[in-house]
């Protein structure tokens, strides 16, 4: 048993120590520059842009929004745990082959926030796709095709099993 | 032997197909290193303090305070600027931290190294500076004659375009005064970067930039050192649009990294992003259209002036675009244009998307219609009489060379399928779920709009880029120094190589100082530069080759579209085969074709070359709340020739988007030289349900001469008659003259 002093945080799986400074932090600093997780993006830290996003007890938030010390005890899942290392999920592989990723800085945000939205809704309409991530800023694409990647997402799930 | 037909079948990525991108991958896991994401053993963080006032002068800086803060590494000031205390883009007149008088409210006045951003943050509160606060100087028109707040006065560049006979007359004659507010690149990975010191007094920069040598040369000059001491190296670049032309933080990180001898990392937050980089310049528009009844548009007169806040950036050169393309893409007899380009206290403006052509074309735009409107005739067929075409002389008296299909971009674009009836569903309103009113007070629009685009960089200015190609036993690396910002560059490399090389395994060495420079990722111009420099290099490999081949066998052999074929047509043999077990060095310079100086007429072959894009936009409008919704833009542009399909439709999408944003939603609102909304939830950029379904009726592909593989750039264009187009269709549904850009609600409702 972690004595009493001792602040956890379980992240992607794994249970973590963590120093007690660091509970005054925003999660999402504790993630990037404590435990090297830089795929969660830090564009606002405002909570406007969603490029933060992660799952914190599988309910979607901007990690800029929490604070460390919130968070302990609880799930966290960043973009980091979305495949196997070498590998790629369903929502990963569309974004890859439509075009949905340019300068690529809000990316990883809007595939936490997609997949979270696929779990609850198989066969969404256009306007619900667009509805779903319009939490999260994209300045390169115009989201034409990130609406093509959640599309033709939606539709490998229904051929495939598991997750996006 | 391996004979010709069996290699042509083999499935290539070369120029023409949507390859994928080669960072795709890491950026879809995250693992793709933005250069927010540097980090380092023993690294301090760094933050900048910034002038609250727009307008004041520094009596004193008190910095003990934040001294004796514990972990607290460096204090610096305009004192511990080793070089020169000034940059600039285009010409040094901006201090690298103020020393004396305050021009802006976000001028960085001191620096501050520490163990964590938190005790930064508290060291820049304890630095305490005293001010003498003076009156700003924020109206563009009057800073004309009012009393200079620079050195180098307030008017950066006064522009005059004197084509044709200026007495010429029409039968109607429409005048008009337009706005256009100043909106905000607002790329989604704020200014970052990390610079690392070395023993020998030297510094390596990792910095998201659009231009790395220009940096080095200005920072060199700040900092007093050799170039060979501050080596830059490109880190992720989360998106630029102009905005990362100029440089930021990039002296400061230096200072403060050779100061502590520690790794310096600086990220700004979104608040100082929108202090820390150049905006789009607000401009005031004043146009008198001549035209005939049959619809010939004779004459244009117009005045413009372009705010370009407190330093001097790129302002001249915006300016000129303004004035250079201030008739669009239409045929003129006759244009008497006058232009300036001003300083005030407001921030300073530079580098946008659309280059001065943004803000003209929405005043140009707007005139066709009223003169449309006055002599009867449709919209569409107005734009078509005047249409510029190959052969034909813009208001600079240049004739235009290349490939002008004005025409054809509007007509394949005005015979595209409309849009059906709104969907009914509330989200699909104005206003989405917080709408408030029913489907039959909605008002329907269309509108049209047309927009040129000069391509590269003008007036004379030496445009080169450097590219080499190494092959080492058959391996074979692109190096060049073009940021990739976002747009995909890194693809078109590994396709031209591919395309000249028949080799798909091609390494991109990253983008650094340690080769010559490609100029800047902006003006449309990497794909025609860079790309031009890339497919050289690997021509100059290929010439080699068969050369090297010619002393080992003998044997002369052509180049036969990736085959190198005997002279006696017996052998054949693949590029990429032949290149296995030689090794190549070959880096060349491209140039585009000389481009000239204006005279004082305005007159000259100032450009290389131009691209032409027509938008469509249809909008529904709630006119009791002046809410707008767009329900779709179409477009159709010229391309010349498109590398890869897939990454063209993501640049016309974006930059259609971007032209959305600046018609309805995006501004930096000023009130006395202070950003009241330097944030995102106050400045409003396009989300996926303000942004519609993009149709894109045709892209035009007639192949540039001079470009490599024919093809222009197409960044800018989509950004530019966007913005037109979307306000002609609410100015369509509501009968409003709308003449400033955003169109506000209050616009609409209270008319």
């Amino acid at each position: 048993m972690p004595n009493e002093k001792q602040s956890l945080l379980s992240v992607n799986g794994e249970t973590l120590t963590i120093d007690d400074a660091w509970l005054g932090e925003s999660l999402l600093y504790t993630l990037r520059e404590r435990l090297g997780l830089y795929g969660s993006k830090n564009a606002c830290e405002q909570g406007e842009c969603g490029s933060c996003s992660i799952m914190l007890d599988e309910t979607l938030v901007c990690a800029c929004l929490v604070l460390t010390g919130s968070a302990a005890d609880k799930d966290i899942k960043t973009i980091e745990s979305l495949a196997p290392e070498g590998s790629l999920s369903t929502i990963q592989q569309a974004f890859v082959d439509t075009g949905a990723i340019q300068c690529g800085f809000c990316t990883p945000g809007l595939l936490i926030t997609i997949k979270d939205f696929l779990d609850e809704n198989t066969n969404p309409t256009d306007l619900e796709i667009r509805e779903a991530i319009s939490g999260n800023l994209c300045r390169c694409t115009g989201y034409g095709r990130i609406v093509e990647a959640v599309r033709i997402a939606s539709k490998t799930h229904d051929e495939t099993e598991g997750g996006y | 032997m391996t004979t010709i037909e069996s290699y042509e079948s083999k499935t290539r990525s070369g120029v023409g197909v949507s390859a994928q991108r080669p960072d795709a991958v890491p950026k879809a896991t995250g693992e793709f290193p933005f250069s927010s994401d540097l980090s380092s053993h023993n690294m301090l963080w760094g933050q900048t303090l910034r002038s609250p006032h727009p307008s004041a002068r520094i009596k004193n800086i008190d910095i003990s305070e934040a001294l004796s803060i514990s972990g607290v590494h460096a204090i610096l000031t305009a004192n511990d600027v080793p070089g020169k205390n000034l940059f600039g883009l285009e010409h040094p007149d901006q201090p690298v931290l103020a020393d004396d008088l305050i021009r802006y409210a976000g001028e960085p006045i001191a620096l501050v190294a520490a163990e964590h951003p938190e005790i930064a943050a508290n060291a820049i509160n304890a630095i305490h500076v005293t001010f003498e606060e003076l009156s700003p100087l924020i109206d563009a028109e009057s800073a004309i004659t009012a009393d200079p707040i620079h050195p180098e006065g307030n008017v950066i560049r006064h522009l005059k375009i004197d084509y044709g006979d200026p007495s010429t007359t029409g039968d109607l004659v429409i005048e008009g005064t337009y706005e256009v507010g100043m909106q905000d690149q607002a790329f989604m990975g704020t200014e970052s970067g990390m610079a690392v010191p070395s023993p020998d007094g030297s510094v390596d920069l990792y910095i998201s930039t659009q231009w790395l040598h220009s940096d080095q040369n200005q920072i060199i000059e700040a900092l007093d050192l050799p170039e060979d001491m501050v080596r830059l190296t490109l880190a992720g670049v989360g998106g630029a649009f102009g905005g990362r032309e100029d440089v930021s933080m990039h002296v400061h990180l230096c200072m403060l990294a050779l100061h502590t001898g520690r790794p310096v990392k600086m990220v700004y937050d979104r608040n100082e992003s929108f202090l820390g980089h150049v905006h789009r310049h607000p401009a005031k528009i004043w146009y008198r259209h001549h035209a005939t009844k049959d619809g010939h548009i004779v004459k244009v007169e117009g005045k413009i002036i372009l705010d370009g806040g407190a330093y001097a950036s790129t302002t001249s050169a915006v300016l000129a675009n303004a004035c250079c393309f201030s008739t669009g893409p239409y045929r003129v007899s006759s244009a008497q244009i006058e232009g300036w380009g001003v300083r005030t206290n407001n921030p300073p403006c530079g580098a946008m998307r659309g280059f001065g052509n943004v803000q003209t074309c929405f005043a140009i735009e707007a005139q066709m219609d009223k003169v449309a409107s006055a002599l009867g005739i449709d919209p569409v067929d107005l734009r078509l009489i005047n249409a510029l075409e190959q052969g034909d002389t813009i208001i600079t008296g240049q004739k235009i060379t290349g490939v002008a299909p004005v025409k054809e971009v509007i007509s394949s674009l005005a015979g595209h399928p409309m849009p059906g009836p709104p969907e009914n569903n509330l989200l699909a309103r104005p206003g989405g779920t917080g709408r408030t009113t029913d489907q039959k007070h909605i008002k329907r629009g269309v509108g049209f709009a047309v927009s040129i685009k000069n391509l590269m960089f003008a007036e004379g200015f030496d445009d080169s880029s450097e590219a080499l190609c190494q092959v080492d036993d058959g391996n074979v690396a692109i190096h060049t120094a073009c940021v990739e910002v976002g747009q995909g560059f890194i693809t078109l490399v590994h396709q031209i190589a591919e395309e000249v090389l028949g080799t798909s395994d091609i390494t991109v060495i990253p983008a650094d100082t340690s080769i010559g420079s490609a100029g800047s990722t902006s003006a449309s111009r990497q794909t025609w530069m860079s790309g031009g420099a890339v497919l050289k290099a690997c021509e100059a490999v290929v010439e080699k080759l068969i050369e090297q081949i010619f002393e080992d066998e003998g044997v002369k052999y052509e180049n036969l579209d990736g085959n190198l074929v005997s002279e006696d047509g017996t052998k054949a043999i693949p590029i990429a085969e032949a290149l296995k077990g030689r090794s190549f060095h070959e880096k060349v310079v491209h140039r585009h074709a000389p481009t000239f100086p204006l005279n004082n007429k305005g007159q000259g072959d100032a450009h290389v070359s131009f691209a032409f894009a027509a938008h469509r936009a249809v909008v529904d409008v709630d006119q009791e709340l002046g809410l707008v919704r767009v329900i779709e833009i179409a477009t159709s542009q010229d391309v010349g020739r498109i590398l890869n399909p897939l990454q063209a439709v993501g640049q016309i999408e974006g930059g259609i988007t971007q032209g959305l944003g600046l018609a309805v939603l995006e501004e930096l609102v000023m009130k006395n030289g202070v950003i009241q909304n330097a944030n995102f939830t106050d400045y409003l950029l396009p989300t996926a349900l303000d942004t519609p379904p993009i149709e894109i009726a045709a892209l035009i592909e007639e192949p540039e001469p001079g470009a490599p593989f024919g093809a222009k750039g197409i960044g800018e264009p989509p950004t530019i008659s966007s913005t037109p187009a979307v306000v002609a269709a609410i100015r369509d549904a509501t009968g409003v003259d709308l003449r400033r850009v955003p169109v506000r609600p209050e616009d609409i409702a209270l008319e």
